[in-house]
């Protein structure tokens, strides 16, 4: 017959997480187009009407007063909200459909690998899409503003560390809220946590310059889209000022695990009762 | 040596715990032997699901155990779902994917090779009849198909026991006779069906044995036939009247009948509850003909007699 050698757990736990893996790409592949879309209008937008259309407007923009221009300080924002906004749309709005409507989940949680691996798969994927969807920022940045400009890619390691542990918190981000909040309510979420979290996010802003208000540098210090943007400012504009890497990485490390262990663990409650 | 048997149930309890405290299982003993087509026959809310979540790793037991293949599901879940398949009782097919993918996709997670999942998801688009629909979407399923489909991909992998939760709830009466067909061939591959239903019919059809279950005890087990004996399943007369007035007394004088077990008086209606029919007939005629005796109907024994003097006659929600 046809089955498979029977193969040690380790192997088919890798074979299993493979199939998993391909599934999603099958499914992304499919709406190639609505992704791109998707991952791609706001940084578009964004940058066309704050660095090409404002600063053409007599006067010039209110924003280009914060020093270094407001281009270099939008790009490692943005390439920050589209890491947080493709983890979102790729973890937790799928999962709570399949959860809540469809459970759909289900033929997933039944392969022969721990409940887990399904949602470390989820995350694992999400945090690639992440990856693609913040490198397609930095050539909007190069050729949409007025004055182009261009990320310094002199300390690439550092740029690699961040993106890849970002990218992953962000699919944490999506596992904890997917796993515990309902399909009726998901709207909500982008309005209660998604917007406050990027606008508190020192997207548009350097963490630094918000020490004239310093009980909000304080309290935004508890959200992890800042050390997202600050870390990917000190990895590709140096020349902006950003809060030190000896504090970024161990930041994202540790909310990485945190949302890891709340996502995770909404996960197996949906799963198994 | 150990007996071989492919579901071993022992001693198993869940109690939800909550404002209020819900025993679904309450010391279910159950062993299901290879190749067997086994039902699992019970009223809504009877514990039939919950068993067959907690079999299928899906749900955490409070007490007792369940080895599927001699694995320990509750500390090998992982290992014990090589040898189980699923059909929900909803549909849960991977929307995103097509027929095809649905299956292939089930072979990779499971560890198929590119290679072996096609070839086993072409084997069971033929073998279930879904060629031709291979490249539609779930949404565009009809029920009947769509439960074909979840057959197809829950036993892709080649499990050793299929679990199918109220498999024929919301099916048009050829998808039923379909579907029983379906799981009839499993039993060719050698794989062993757990089946939970309340449609009394299908258990009869199916099962080689069933097991009645309420209040998540289990009151029965045997083959249907045996059940039938055991439980004195009577033949039931019933006797339609045109008025009752004196009812009472004529149901009082049949008692006295030999082979008569029982006359309940319903409405308009006499029922006798006897252990055969014949013989009988003539003298039933004649004490109920003062009464205006307008229709007589036989029902034979059947499970649903069994079940429902096991689990009574009330309502559940």
């Amino acid at each position: 017959m046809n089955s498979p050698q029977p193969s040690s757990d380790r192997v088919l736990l890798l074979k299993t997480f493979f199939g998993l893996l391909l599934r999603d790409l099958r499914v992304l592949s499919r709406e190639i187009g609505p992704f791109l879309l998707r991952v791609g209008m706001q940084p578009l937008l964004f940058l066309f009407v704050f660095t090409f259309v404002m600063p053409h407007m007599a006067g010039g923009s209110p924003l280009s007063s914060i020093g270094p221009g407001f281009g270099s300080v939008l790009l490692p924002g943005l390439m920050a909200v589209a890491i947080m906004f493709s983890g979102i749309a790729a973890v937790a709005l799928p999962l709570s459909t399949e959860f809540g409507v469809t459970r759909e989940i289900d033929d997933r949680v039944m392969c022969p690998a721990p409940v887990a691996i399904v949602a470390i798969e989820k995350v694992v994927f999400s945090a690639v899409q992440s990856i693609i969807a913040a490198l397609m920022v930095i050539p909007m940045a190069i050729y949409i503003p007025a004055t182009p400009v261009y990320p310094d890619l002199h300390r690439w390691w550092l740029l690699a560390i961040v993106m890849v542990l970002s990218s992953l918190l962000a699919g944490t981000l999506g596992l904890a809220i997917g796993s515990s909040v309902s399909p009726k309510n998901i709207g909500l979420v982008f309005s209660i946590i998604v917007v406050p979290i990027t606008f508190l996010g020192c997207v548009y802003y350097p963490w630094a310059y918000l020490d004239k208000i310093r009980w909000l540098q304080i309290a935004v210090l508890f959200n992890p889209i800042v050390y997202i943007s600050e870390g990917l400012r000190s990895a590709v504009t140096p020349q902006v000022h950003s809060m030190p890497v000896w504090i970024v990485l161990p930041a994202l490390i540790v909310f990485l695990y945190f949302l890891g262990r709340l996502g995770l663990r909404g996960f197996l409650r949906r799963v198994i009762s | 040596m150990r007996r071989i048997v492919i579901v071993e149930i022992e001693a198993l309890t869940k109690i939800y715990e909550g404002k209020q405290r819900v025993t679904a299982v309450d010391g279910i003993d159950l062993s299901v032997n290879p190749g067997e087509i086994f039902g699992l026959l019970g009223p809504n809310g009877a514990g039939k699901t919950t068993t067959i979540s907690i079999a299928t790793t899906r749900t955490l037991p409070t007490s007792g155990s369940v080895r599927i293949a001699d694995v320990d599901v509750v500390r090998h879940p992982a290992e014990a779902r090589r040898f189980i398949g699923v059909v929900p009782q909803f549909n849960t097919l991977d929307r995103s994917l097509t027929i095809e993918e649905n299956l292939y996709y089930h072979c990779r997670y499971f560890g198929f090779s590119h290679g072996q999942a096609r070839q086993r998801s072409a084997e069971l688009l033929g073998q279930f009849l879904l060629t031709e629909r291979s490249k539609a979407y779930p949404s565009q399923l009809s029920g009947g198909l769509a439960q074909r489909v979840q057959i197809a991909r829950a036993i892709a992998h080649r499990p050793k026991v299929l679990f199918l939760d109220e498999p024929s709830a919301g099916l048009d009466p050829q998808s039923r006779m379909a579907m029983w067909t379906a799981v009839q061939g499993l039993r060719k591959e050698g794989i062993t069906v757990v089946l939970t239903t309340h449609y009394m019919e299908e258990a009869d059809a199916l099962s080689d044995r069933v097991a009645i279950v309420d209040h998540g005890r289990m009151l029965a087990i045997g083959s249907p036939q045996k059940l039938k004996e055991t439980f004195g399943a009577q033949t039931i007369i019933s006797l339609t009247l045109r008025h009752t007035d004196g009812a009472e007394a004529v149901a009082a004088a049949l008692r006295t009948y030999p082979g008569v077990q029982n006359v309940e008086l319903a409405q308009d209606c006499l029922r006798v509850f006897t252990s055969g029919a014949e013989g009988l007939l003539p003298e039933l005629i004649q004490a109920a003909s003062p009464l205006g005796l307008r229709d007589i109907a036989i029902s034979e024994p059947s499970l649903e007699t069994v079940f429902i003097q096991l689990t009574g006659r009330d309502l559940r929600e």
